[in-house]
């Protein structure tokens, strides 16, 4: 009898990617635990995570990360397949589009602050889209859209400015110890 | 750390969010509330569109039979031929009305501000 053995070869990219999606993952969880005025409005800790994956390591890890924060909060929350995880999922799906185009914005002029401004509210976007769809008469979502695009607008804001000084910061996988001077 | 691109995004995102709140929240709709009736060319009754009920208006033909519900209002029964103002359906926006004209009835419906002297489809 012979032994069959199935290998999976994990390059160093894997381990990144699971590294930073547990990352993202913690910062949902915790996130659901805070209480929140209105249901849906959230600040979205994750999607600093997403934002500095893309502007280090590109948009394919971009989207893994996201889809990979999108699945397993689902299942850890108790929500895998629910409707909320489908509206995460929209919203999810719409950002990271969005993300595609608005990363080739001339980076002279458009830091981390404009792709998480505009990721916010392309993620606010697919959510209503696939809720007004779905869930809900579009009638209803109507007067609840400022609300949530006035809610993209600040905590886009607030995670882009947290991720530009997260970029400014050292790195620490490239920082070097300091040649020590022996007199 | 904000660079110029940076504030005309903001600014954008700032405009979509007044624009919508304005859209949603301040912008005059033309929601019905009060459905007046008309016979022969007099108000025969103004009746608020909150309780649902009938109102029966008499003609030179018969009895139309006009039906009020909640933000809405319709003819329900007519005597004309053609029924044309039967035909037309439920009404629910300021400025628009159904005419029984062999029976000089008509069902009109206005709204907090008067946006349009007629709407027709």
């Amino acid at each position: 009898m012979t032994r069959s053995r199935i290998e999976l070869p994990v390059t160093a990219d894997d381990r990144r990617i699971a590294r930073l999606a547990a990352l993202a993952v913690g910062l949902t969880l915790a996130e659901a635990a805070l209480p929140s005025p209105v249901p849906g409005v959230k600040p979205g800790l994750a999607n600093i995570v997403v934002l500095l994956v893309l502007l280090q390591y590109g948009w394919r890890a971009a989207a893994w990360v996201s889809g990979l924060r999108v699945l397993a909060g689902g299942l850890l929350l108790g929500m895998l397949f629910a409707p909320g995880f489908w509206l995460s999922a929209a919203g999810a799906t719409a950002s990271l589009a969005l993300l595609a185009v608005a990363r080739h914005l001339p980076e002279r002029h458009f830091g981390p602050v404009s792709l998480s401004v505009l990721a916010a509210f392309a993620h606010v976007g697919g959510q209503l889209a696939l809720a007004a769809a779905w869930l809900l008469p579009f009638a209803a979502l109507i007067k609840l859209l400022p609300v949530f695009a006035a809610a993209a607008l600040v905590f886009g804001t607030v995670n882009g400015l947290v991720v530009s000084r997260l970029l400014a910061a050292p790195n620490p996988d490239k920082r070097q110890s300091a040649p020590c001077l022996i007199p | 750390m904000l660079r110029a691109g940076d504030w005309s995004v903001l600014a954008g995102g700032a405009a979509v969010v007044a624009g919508l709140a304005w859209q949603a929240w301040f912008a005059p709709n033309d929601a019905a509330d009060t459905a007046i009736i008309r016979a022969g060319g007099a108000i025969v009754r103004t009746v608020a569109l909150a309780q649902p009920q009938t109102v029966t208006v008499p003609g030179p033909l018969g009895v139309t039979r006009i039906e009020i519900a909640a933000g809405r209002a319709r003819v329900q029964a007519d005597p004309s031929p053609r029924q044309l103002c039967v035909k037309q359906g439920w009404l629910a926006r300021a400025g628009e009305a159904a005419l029984c004209l062999p029976n000089q009835v008509s069902l009109e419906l206005t709204g907090r501000r008067a946006a349009h002297d007629t709407l027709a489809y």
